[in-house]
């Protein structure tokens, strides 16, 4: 394996390129800091040579850490993970500091090589904090660039440096917004930001040409220079102080204090800007360790890095050849409707939107319209853009018009009947091969397949809403679903950028499954009295993005009451009422329906606003004296939801952890810092969970009781990622 | 066992914390040295006479830096024998210097000592020490560090105190402190702030603003509403700590909160041969004292706990105590303070508090001792408890009586 190689031209400058043979990014992995090493030694220590140019040899620079890496070192370093994972990041330092430095004499910075980075494209994670390392960044006039620092969204920070030098080289208040939120720029901005520091056609030639002509002066970093000062003052400077306390607050408030990675990059950011620069390296190498041991940080780039990019990359396709959508029938301009057909003509298929009045299919066309000049004010969007966009989509009523789709997409009203009459007349008409989808949230799909002539070809794809905003999609088999349905859908789910996750067909398959007893156990408590504020405080301090209260309103109390009602007639007496029954169905008689309304379990303003909790709930469901603790809310929380993911994975709907955790995470905001609910059992571990479902079931009953498989795992010591994680397939 | 005993109390006149309060000519220092001497030369305190000097203050930078209790020993009239203690409880300082003197004594580590403080809030601003406590991640993030003024409006969120009855708490402080001042029931302890040619610079507390009525204060904003809802959304964190509430009510403003003043104040304390060697009749007994922590969210409820714990100590009942004085860093700390133990207000900062006349940090709680007892020698009453509310959630008490 060679990732880097090296020529020395005619002028004593080496080009130094990275081209990782088997990516189409460049990813550093382990084995190839020693490769660069080598040849950065070869530069500094050969006098014919004059200086470097760091490039790549692809048309990005580097995406960043083979994020695989982190695991394997901790993996492999036995009963020290920590140490392991340390040394490794101060080697990384100690390597980057040697280019920083590149032999200059460290009393009077003088005699280094120059060191330049050319980047032809996207810098990202270590992709950026190598080139920071380096003496000047040259990067080409190519704005689908993206120049940035992006490790917090996966729940690491960058630990190589990136966090110290961002925040020695512009203050920690300009950093922030790179650090904290992972914001990527284009060239162009990152020059105005002061990231790097010359925009060129030909980095390459620009970089060259500068190692030429540097001076020893143009070599040495700011914080390297006598007298530096950092930008915006340290934390104990009166404008730092100000900014520090504030950034403490506002990061604690904005993530509920959930992610363990935005408090230590904030401790290194501070501890490392009171100490010199080679001291606050090894502080944030020690914050960064402490990152990458936290469990949290591990299951969320397993579920949000490795496992959805598998997921979205087909891991779960049926072997059938490509099926790509190139044009799709949508039936109903609703809500959902016009969101699928946006999607759609987003990801450039042409689209038949249908609807029963040709106002209401024009309607659904709006809808995109809307959405585009939008995006025009924003200047994301182009006139030609727009028309071209608008002109994919087909508003009528008419048919015949779905003649030569290849996938159709129903959006109708959630009614068997007015289903099974669209089915047998879409079908009628569309081609053979055509795959036929509902978009249906609560009806099996098997059922709804009984109006099919071609079973094998009907299946579910249940978008949530907003359409155009919501990274999952749900992709229900039926009964009878064949494997070419199953393939068509997650190509078509690719096309549109969105993440799939592929489920058996049960009563409310995966994701509606989990949230409604949430839900209703948040219903259920506000009935016995617990305070409307704790309850959604106490599931926001999960990381929920909203409580159940707030949901409810959100989702409607006339939806909780007609589920409630439907699930009673299926169930019959086997349905195990509940207080939450009867707060529904009083709230629905008082029309106390949800933000819609503008009157639910909150009061609104006219426009809709949110205001405060109602006061007359708790006139009619007394608040408890002594409410309960607030561990005891999220507890019941917490389970309400993940019994329900493991109860669907032991029915056969879920066949792959990594879909229940992703899904629960895009799907409906389930803690994102624990990975999902299978990887957050991981971490507190089947033992616990099972003694504290016997605890809860004592207390609050049987909703609780511990699903077999969950017992049988706690007695046997077993994690869900160790049975049933990809590793373990491959292992059986 | 040995007894401590307080035999003498000064403070200095308050100045407003600004530019141009009158004391903002006047260094820490010679603050400080105002009060020292005072108490030497009314108490003939020749030669090796204390101990150490216990000296509180909440910002020890700049000049306050560098133990200011033993540069203000060797900048006063005192003996250069006597050594100097700096000390640091937030606002509680001044009472906590004067506790550990009862406590040096009562032990037995000497016979008597010199304990106060001073803080010249207008030349070191509050927070100008900084402090890990709101600006290090690893501490500010878990501990949900609010502003003071946040803390105080969570008081009255939690424990359902409305902006009249805070206004009204210091149109009342107002009312008393005027009414004190003309009754001249300062006297015993006011040292007026001389120049160094012996002119004086104030003579009287100048915050006060007498004919503070409702209505007056009605037209003042919530201070605190933007720190919590705003610019950084304090109040958030408050509600993370306490997620059953709601919202944060600010009820807090410039009129029902402490106000920022310069002054210093002193105590001496001793055993009972030190006043047979001094001549001096010892004036109270300090009973007992306390110190407490709690949630540093809410902060400022520490009254509380500190008065449950020194009744405890003491093997005494609410009841037993004649006169309080619960400093007014805000007004819903006082109320909190009513609310708990149902005490009759009227026994509660009888001439006045820290709306009124200010709250110089390191100074307040040896002037609020002093204050107590020469109210309980005026009315002829014997049992008096001081306690303070203290910065990143603490409370202290001391309980005096007249001998």
């Amino acid at each position: 394996m060679t990732d880097f190689t090296m020529n020395v031209g005619d002028n004593g400058v080496a080009i130094i390129t990275w081209d990782v043979a088997d990516k189409s990014m460049n990813v550093l992995r382990q084995e190839s800091f020693g490769e660069l090493e080598a040849l950065i030694d070869e530069v500094l220590g050969n006098e014919s040579i004059k200086g470097a140019v760091i490039t790549s040899g692809k048309d990005t620079f580097a995406g960043g850490m083979d994020l695989n890496t982190l695991g394997t070192i901790r993996e492999n370093a036995g009963d020290e993970p920590a140490k392991a994972l340390f040394d490794f990041t101060m080697m990384g330092h100690t390597f980057l500091r040697k280019i920083e430095r590149a032999g200059m004499d460290p009393k009077t910075n003088k005699g280094a090589k120059p060191i330049a980075a050319a980047l032809p494209g996207t810098a990202l994670g270590i992709g950026l904090e190598l080139p920071l390392a380096t003496h000047r960044i040259f990067a080409a006039d190519n704005p689908k660039a993206k120049i940035g620092l992006p490790e917090i969204m996966v729940g690491i920070f960058p630990g190589m440096g990136g966090t110290t030098r961002f925040v020695r080289k512009m203050g920690f208040m300009a950093a922030s917004q790179y650090l904290l939120q992972g914001k990527m720029v284009d060239p162009k901005k990152a020059k105005a930001a002061g990231i790097i520091d010359e925009v060129v056609a030909d980095p390459v030639a620009a970089a060259t040409e500068w190692v030429l002509c540097a001076s020893d002066a143009d070599l040495v970093k700011p914080w390297d220079a006598k007298g530096y000062k950092m930008p915006g003052g340290d934390p104990y400077h009166p404008q730092g102080f100000m900014t520090y306390v504030g950034a403490s607050a506002m990061v604690n408030a904005n993530t509920w204090g959930v992610y363990p990675a935005a408090k230590a990059l904030l401790s290194a950011c501070y501890e490392g800007a009171l100490v010199p620069f080679d001291t606050a390296l090894k502080i944030e190498a020690r914050w960064f360790t402490n990152v990458l041991m936290n469990p949290s940080s591990s299951a969320m780039i397993q579920s949000l890095f490795i496992n959805k990019e598998a997921l979205e990359k087909g891991a779960n396709r049926p072997d059938v050849p490509d099926q790509t959508v190139r044009k799709v029938g949508v039936l109903g301009a609703g809500m959902m409707g016009a969101g699928i057909a946006l999607v759609s003509a987003q990801a450039g298929m042409d689209v038949v939107l249908i609807d029963t009045n040709q106002e209401a299919a024009d309607r659904g066309k709006a809808y995109t319209e809307a959405h585009l000049d939008k995006g025009m004010k924003r200047g994301k969007v182009t006139a030609e853009k727009k028309e071209a966009m608008l002109g994919r989509i087909t508003a009528t009523t008419d048919l015949n018009t779905l003649s030569d789709v290849d996938l159709i997409i129903e959006a109708v009203f959630e009614d068997v009947g007015v289903k099974a009459e669209m089915t047998k007349k879409v079908e009628a008409i569309i081609p053979e091969d055509a795959i036929f989808a509902s978009n249906t949230s609560t009806l099996p799909i098997t059922g709804l397949a009984e109006a099919s002539v071609r079973k094998d070809q009907f299946i579910g794809i249940h978008f949530f809403s907003p359409v155009e905003k919501m990274a999952l999609v749900e992709i229900i088999k039926g009964q009878d679903t064949g494997p070419r349905a199953v393939a068509k859908a997650l190509d078509y789910v690719r096309q549109i950028r969105k993440t799939p996750i592929v489920v058996n067909d049960e009563r409310f398959f995966y994701a509606n499954r989990c949230i409604i007893p949430y839900i209703n156990e948040g219903v259920m408590m506000a009935g016995e009295g617990v305070g409307l504020p704790l309850l959604d405080h106490a599931a926001q301090l999960l990381g929920f993005p909203v409580g159940p209260i707030q949901l409810v309103d959100e989702t409607s109390m006339d939806l909780g009451a007609k589920i409630a009602k439907a699930t009673m007639a299926a169930m019959g007496d086997a349905y195990p009422k509940s207080i939450a029954d009867d707060v529904t169905f009083w709230m629905v008689d008082e029309g106390r329906l949800g933000r819609k309304a503008k009157a639910g379990f909150f009061d609104y303003d006219e426009k809709g606003k949110r205001l405060g909790y109602w006061e007359g709930f708790n006139q009619k469901f007394t608040k408890l004296e002594d409410q309960p603790e607030l561990i005891e809310v999220q507890h019941r929380l917490i389970f309400s939801q993940v019994l329900e993911a493991v109860r669907a994975l032991e029915a056969g709907v879920l066949e792959d952890i990594r879909e229940g955790d992703v899904g629960a995470i895009l799907g409906w905001g389930f803690m994102p810092w624990s990975g999902g609910p299978f990887s957050w059992l991981d971490i507190v571990g089947a033992p616990w969970a099972a003694e504290r479902c016997d605890e809860l079931t004592a207390k609050f009953g049987d909703r609780f009781t511990c699903p077999p498989l969950l017992r049988e795992m706690a007695e046997k010591g077993q994690s869900f990622y160790g049975r049933f994680g990809p590793q373990a397939e491959k292992a059986a | 066992m040995t007894e401590a005993y307080i035999y003498d109390a000064v403070r200095t006149p308050r100045g407003k914390g600004r530019k141009d309060g009158s004391l903002h000519e006047v260094s820490s220092l010679s603050l400080s040295t105002t009060v020292l001497n005072a108490l030497k030369e009314r108490n003939n305190l020749e030669g090796h006479a204390v101990e150490d000097v216990i000296w509180g203050n909440v910002t020890q930078v700049k000049e306050n830096g560098g133990c200011l209790a033993r540069t203000a020993v060797l900048a006063s009239d005192l003996d250069e024998r006597i050594p100097g203690l700096a000390i640091n409880r937030f606002c509680a300082s001044g009472m906590e210097a004067v506790n550990i003197a009862a406590n040096q004594v009562k032990g037995g580590a000497g016979k008597a000592y010199i304990a106060g403080g001073v803080e010249a809030m207008s030349r070191v601003p509050m927070g100008s020490d900084g402090a890990a406590m709101a600006v290090d991640p690893s501490i500010a993030m878990d501990m949900y560090f609010v502003p003071q003024g946040i803390s105080a409006d969570i008081i009255a969120t939690e424990y359902g105190f409305t902006r009249d009855q805070a206004d009204q708490l210091a149109v009342e402080s107002q009312r008393r402190a005027a009414a004190a001042w003309e009754d001249n029931r300062f006297n015993k302890s006011i040292v007026a702030v001389k120049d160094v040619n012996g002119l004086t610079i104030l003579d009287e507390d100048e915050y006060m603003r007498p004919g503070t009525d409702m209505q007056s204060l009605g037209g003042l904003k919530p201070a605190f509403k933007e720190q919590g809802e705003v610019m950084p959304g304090f109040d958030k964190l408050a509600l993370m700590k306490y997620p059953h509430l709601e919202k944060i009510n600010h009820i807090h403003h410039a009129g029902n909160s402490s106000g920022i003043v310069d002054g210093s104040a002193g105590v001496l304390v001793g055993n009972k041969e030190f006043g047979e060697e001094y001549g001096l009749k010892p004036r109270a007994v300090i009973r007992q004292t306390a110190k407490i922590g709690l949630d540093p969210t809410i902060m400022l409820t520490g009254p509380v706990p500190a008065t449950q714990k020194i009744l405890q100590d003491s093997g005494m009942a609410i009841s037993d105590i004649d006169l309080f004085e619960v400093n007014e860093a805000f007004a819903s700390v006082v109320l909190r303070f009513q609310q708990a133990f149902g005490v009759d207000p009227e026994l509660i900062n009888v001439n006045g508090g820290s709306i009124a006349m200010g709250h110089p940090l390191g100074a307040t709680g040896a002037i609020i001792i002093g204050t107590l007892l020469d109210e309980l020698e005026r009315q002829d009453k014997e049992v008096g408890l001081a306690t303070l509310c203290i910065a990143s959630g603490m409370g202290a008490a001391t309980i005096i009586e007249r001998v």
